[in-house]
């Protein structure tokens, strides 16, 4: 089944990608958001005050200029002079302090904002996705799933602690500033705003010609690690057939055209910065030249006057208007790749999560003195079928393990049948083997035995019971699988080994792993059962990790086993060493083996041979060696499995 | 290190040197546009100078801001220039110095590893080697003129800044002294909060199989919330660098309009002064607050530059020093004198230990044994995939270092055990084993390996593409192309590192009779599992924890070796594997 996925190339694959449907998903996030609202209001408020500190400040500094400073130049310094100075410097600093003190506040308050929502969003999308169903998992990409915690969550985390802020700041600013601008002198502010549109024309072109260059880069560091990552792992082939200098010169070739995009993209990402401060510096001179113009020739009074002071406060807030819009249209790319990495994200929360209709559950039981079956709490080795009906009545069955396919038709997707009329039956405690090459639909029929997927047509009973009406919890805890590919937990050995039952005691953790036969291997580690495994058992080898899932399905301890190639890893020698383990293990359950090596099978009870989807022959070993068909001559090896 | 990683900025030096200067121009003129207006002002308009003063001071202003715009875009452009083409340069020297590795070098740094280096470390390098042009440059220059033209103007109220720039760099060293350590545990929590996530995600089955759903939400819970802490603990400090910067400019605005002012009144400073001095204060604490925020990043970077700066430094430690360039392997014999190896030079127990071996020029050898018992290891050094660690190999008469490695590899082919085709079409593939050979070249080799049939039932026969999207091969058809493409190079040595193991014995055996009908003088070494892939071989070798237990015919290993006839039995009973 697990085809090992291929990564997507790394890099900001998604970050320039655009938001299918920007108002839903921005009123989502909004929803979000909202968990906060009394918190965001409180922002606002403090970004706003904040950034009118600063326009305020300004304001008074063009008091202190013109009313105070102009009229007594030369008169000398006098107490008397410097009282109107003294009062306005402290009602400044006043308003300063206040500004710096509500700027910390938006801050502090921002980053808790941020963060509880980045830490909702993501507890969300896990939660949900602990929910899907496995058809989900095989459909998706892991790197492609992974990228959504990592380069979505971090892109929307980004914009939400900054964008937010800039945003209100530079609105705030640019209206505050439009206002004392006009107040001080309109026409001057007129001639502002004409540059201005100047500025947008500028902005809009560059921004267009940026994103076509960054959507080209993306592409070739799409290519680029593409190519690095195929030619690194398969780095020893390269050696072997001396391949080198090919593909050095194929690298280099997408590298350059890497290069050629990286270097237009960078370009006209970073030319708006001068070119805007450069803008505000030329109507910061025209400004200067036609204010002097008007001091000079318009007489004071009218309406077009100008007094030096004001003239020098325009000044001032001249080079202050246009940084905030070049802000804005900064925030705005962030924002838009911060709707695609949320939209991205709330796709995974909104596919539909894995149902379960099924009422039925397994409780432990033991019989009283009438014989009747009673539920009990503590394990006592014999389980029972809790049956609720309709009128409130219930009613036990003894779990048995006995599990039929009546007619199984099954396809994933609705196209290819995987599975034609299936039937079969496993009687408890028997072992029923499956052999078949890769694609015959072995995997499928233990998938649909604990609906990870559910079949299309005909039923599949667990003694006697649809296991459709069977809850999905209680069907997988009556079942234990150990897969091809094991999977192990960055936790401890014991960890490991406890997964399968987490409240296990040292005492059955060590008897499981002495069944799977890795006790001696797990003592021989420099920690024994303490050592610690990381990046999914990679200090271990393959055999070694999959005696380790043998002894997490033995603590288990459940009715009925599934091995999926559980020992396809393990040379025939070890084999054949915890082949008693084995069978201890499987001994009085009901077992579903699937094998590529036939010596895994042969004392099954039945074996089904699968073949495109059907049964083509079924028996035991010595029926199927008489019957001299495929069976026979995959055991004479006469025939290729896979 | 550093040395080396400068050196690839060849090429791009002129504009790593164009960017500064015309940054250098920037500055120049952004710090002096407000000194002209003061100009203008005082003279101008209190002056009385008149309005063509006014019109040409106005005039001089926009054609240093239009200078200093075209400077500032075309440092721009030369700065993305030479940060790109650095890092092409970086990334085609790194993918060359890789490619030029050997096994050993590969196995010290893992491949996922190289492959961070190469894309994520690489990136972080060219946009600080960017940023390095444009910000390193600007901000100590836009703090020096700054600081200049406000002392030119008044040198006492210049003091202001001499108090508040170091005033302003404590408090900043100070918050990234908190946050650093901070940051790096935040780190850490993200890294494995990430790392679980893999884990569930690889695992979903397992997870599904236990019913541990709830575990896993709990699991993540807490590593979730513990993110968030970490977070907030760590940029809770950083965040006060905002405040803190505005509470220096702040301050500054009130002593300079305190003292200034005092000035102003005294006629000892005009008034327009007192502006620009004010523009000053933001141009000079911003640029302090720049080069604070690129000391932090570099630290950041060098972690970068150092995972970078190794793989430049790593000696391929197979090279053709030895190697005689016209020496061309004669013959397929081989032979093993006393070798030894171990993995790590420090490694305690050799991997193989004192192997003498003497094969034949076409003889066909078994090479059998358990998982461990250094099978893979022992055939690896005919090739010189790795260098033997004591002793001598000798391939045609001479050691393998006699040879060129491109020499010695096009005649020693080897079938690894890891069958890994590249995208491309089948065609292409296979050429790999020889450019020029021609399609019945191609056809004759694919139907020895028994693919011949399986392609040309692909509507694309040859053509057909193996990238993604392309077609699906099974692992046995894998297998047989593999070993199509080592036969092209109509090799001297042939090795299958268990090469046939996904390949049903009938076919397997068709595959052998093929290399012995037409590749009759190659000599095959057979890596296998399988004892009926060996047990035709003229002798089979019984490798056992790095030591020949035993080399013999079939017949008479089964006689006499106790290993032999263990992995014989164990596989009687289920002929499959």
């Amino acid at each position: 089944m697990a085809k090992k996925a291929k990564k997507p190339p790394q890099g900001d694959g998604n970050k320039f990608q655009k938001p299918r449907n920007t108002k839903a998903t921005f009123s989502r996030l909004l929803g979000y958001l909202g968990r906060s609202k009394f918190l965001l209001l409180l922002v606002f408020v403090f970004v706003a005050f904040s950034a009118l500190a600063g326009i305020i400040g300004t304001s008074f500094i063009k008091k202190i200029t013109d009313e105070i400073l102009m009229p007594v130049i030369g008169q000398g310094i006098t107490s008397e002079l410097l009282a109107p100075l003294v009062k306005i410097l402290i009602s400044l600093a006043v308003i300063y302090v206040l500004g710096a003190i509500s700027s910390y506040a938006y801050s502090r308050i921002m980053l808790q904002v941020a963060q509880r929502t980045l830490n909702i969003i993501r507890k969300d999308l896990f939660d949900h996705m602990m929910d899907l169903p496995i058809r989900f998992f095989d459909a998706h990409n892991h790197g492609e799933l992974m990228s959504r915690y990592t380069n979505d969550a971090d892109v929307l985390r980004e914009c939400i602690s900054q964008s937010i802020v800039q945003l209100v700041s530079s609105v705030v600013t640019v209206i505050g500033t439009l206002a004392m601008m006009i107040y001080f002198s309109p026409v001057l502010t007129l001639f502002v705003i004409a540059v201005l549109f100047l500025a947008f024309f500028i902005i809009k072109a560059l921004g267009k010609q940026s994103a076509k260059y960054f959507r080209m880069q993306q592409q070739c560091v799409g290519d680029v690690n593409g190519y690095i990552e195929e030619y690194i792992e398969g780095l020893k082939v390269v050696k072997v057939f001396c391949h080198e200098d090919n593909a050095k010169k194929d690298f280099a070739v997408i590298n350059g055209r890497l290069r050629h995009a990286a270097t237009n993209a960078n370009t006209y990402a970073s030319i708006l910065m001068p070119i805007m401060g450069n803008i505000s510096y030329i109507s910061y001179a025209a400004v200067a030249t036609l204010g002097s113009l008007i001091i000079m020739t318009v007489p004071q009074g009218s309406f077009f006057s100008l007094t030096v002071g004001a003239l020098f406060t325009f000044l001032i807030y001249t080079k202050q208007f246009f940084q905030p819009i070049t802000q804005i249209s900064q925030q705005f790319n962030n924002i838009i790749a911060a709707l695609a990495g949320a939209e991205r994200i709330f796709e995974v929360i909104d596919t539909p999560a894995e149902e379960d209709d099924g009422y039925v559950t397994l409780v432990n039981a033991r019989k009283n003195a009438k014989g009747e079956i009673e539920e009990c709490s503590e394990r006592t080795g014999m389980w029972a079928w809790k049956h609720p009906h309709g009128d409130g009545t219930l009613t036990y069955t003894e779990w048995k393990g006995d599990v039929r396919f009546h007619d199984v038709t099954f396809s994933y997707d609705g196209k290819k049948t995987v599975l034609k009329n299936v039937s079969l039956y496993a009687r408890p405690g028997e072992k029923i083997a499956f052999v078949g090459s890769t694609g015959a639909g072995k995997t499928t029929i233990t998938n649909l035995i604990n609906r990870f997927y559910d079949v299309d047509e005909g039923k599949i009973t667990y003694d006697g019971i649809n296991v459709k009406k069977i809850k999905k919890d209680a069907l997988r805890r009556s079942m234990a699988m150990v897969l091809q590919d094991t999977h192990l937990f960055t936790g401890t050995v014991r960890d490991n080994i406890a997964y399968g039952k987490l409240d296990a005691t040292d005492e059955e953790i060590l008897a499981a792993a002495k069944l799977a036969n890795a006790d001696s291997f797990i003592t021989r580690l420099p920690e024994g059962y303490n050592t610690m495994i990381t990046g999914d058992g990679a200090n271990l080898s393959q055999g070694q990790r999959q005696l380790l899932a043998i002894a997490r399905a033995a603590v288990a301890d459940p009715p009925v086993l599934i091995l999926d190639e559980a020992t396809s890893s393990i040379d025939t020698r070890t084999e054949r060493l915890i082949e008693k383990g084995m069978d201890k293990l499987m001994e009085g359950r009901t077992v579903f083996v699937i094998a590529h090596r036939l010596s895994t099978v042969r004392n099954s009870n039945a074996i089904m041979v699968l073949e495109n989807g059907e049964i083509i022959e079924r028996g035991d070993h010595d029926d199927l060696i008489a019957q001299k068909g495929k069976y026979y001559q995959l055991y004479t090896g006469q025939f290729e499995l896979d | 290190m550093l040395k080396k990683l400068l050196a690839q900025t060849k090429g791009y030096r002129l504009y790593s040197l164009l960017s500064p200067l015309l940054i250098l121009v920037e500055v120049i003129m952004e710090v002096n546009i407000p000194f002209i207006m003061a100009d203008m002002v005082n003279k101008g308009i209190l002056g009385g100078a008149g309005i063509n003063y006014i019109v040409n001071t106005g005039l001089k202003m926009v054609i240093m801001a239009l200078i200093s715009l075209a400077a500032g875009a075309g440092a721009a452009r030369f700065a993305a220039m030479a940060g790109m083409g650095f890092g092409a340069n970086l990334r085609n020297a790194v993918f060359s110095k890789i490619q030029d590795f050997s096994f050993a070098n590969i196995d010290r740094f893992s491949t996922p590893s190289l492959i961070t280096r190469m894309t994520t470390d690489i990136n972080t390098i060219q946009m600080g080697y960017t940023m390095v042009i444009r910000i390193v440059v600007r901000s100590p220059l836009m703090f020096g003129m700054a600081f200049y033209y406000a002392y030119k103007i008044n040198s006492e109220l210049a003091t202001v800044f001499a108090i508040a720039a170091p005033f302003l760099l404590l408090l900043l060293a100070g918050i990234f002294s908190f946050a650093m350590p901070r940051f790096k545990k935040l780190m850490k929590k993200y890294d494995g909060l990430n790392a679980s996530i893999q884990e569930t995600l690889i695992g979903a089955r397992v997870v599904k199989a236990f019913v541990r759903a709830i575990h896993e939400k709990d699991k993540f819970r807490i590593s979730n919330d513990e993110l968030k802490d970490a977070s907030i603990a760590a940029e809770k400090f950083v965040i006060l660098s905002g405040p803190f910067m505005q509470m220096t400019v702040y301050g500054c605005t009130i002593a300079i309009l305190w003292f200034g002012s005092q000035l102003v009144i005294s006629e000892k400073m005009e008034l327009a002064n007192l502006t620009a001095f004010i523009t000053y204060i933001n141009n000079i604490l911003m640029s302090l607050m720049m080069i604070s925020m690129i000391l932090v990043m570099s630290t950041m970077a060098r972690t970068s530059l150092n995972r970078v700066g190794e793989v430049l430094n790593e000696i391929p430690d197979i090279n053709d020093s030895h190697a005689d360039p016209s020496l061309l392997v004669e013959n397929g014999d081989i032979d093993m004198e006393d070798v030894c190896f171990k993995y790590k030079k420090n490694g305690k127990k050799n991997v193989i230990d004192n192997i003498n071996l003497h094969i034949k020029s076409g003889e066909t050898v078994g090479i059998i044994g358990g998982t461990g018992s250094a099978k893979t290891t022992l055939v690896q050094m005919i090739p010189r995939l790795y260098d033997v660690t004591e002793g001598v190999v000798k391939v045609g008469g001479r050691p393998v270092a006699d040879y060129t490695l491109k020499n010695l590899r096009d005649s020693v082919a080897m079938v690894l055990q890891v069958n890994l085709l590249f995208s491309g079409t089948i065609e292409d593939n296979l050429r790999w084993g020889n450019e020029k050979a021609t399609q019945e070249e191609i056809e004759n080799a694919c139907k020895i390996a028994q693919a011949h049939d399986f392609i040309t039932s692909f509507p694309d026969g040859y053509q057909t593409d193996l990238g993604q999207g392309g077609v699906n091969l099974s692992g046995g058809q894998k297998q047989r192309l593999c070993i199509a493409r080592a036969l092209l190079k109509s090799p001297k040595v042939l090795i299958l590192d268990d090469s046939t193991s996904a390949v049903d014995t009938a076919t397997d055996a068709k595959i052998r009779e093929g290399f012995k009908s037409n590749h009759g003088d190659v000599t095959t070494l057979i890596v296998a599992q399988r004892i009926s892939s060996v047990q035709h071989a003229d002798k089979i070798i019984v490798l056992d924890d790095g030591k020949i237990n035993a080399i013999g015919t079939h017949d008479e290993l089964l006689a006499t070796n106790e290993i032999y006839g263990e992995v014989y039995k164990s596989q009687q009973t289920g002929g499959i594997e």
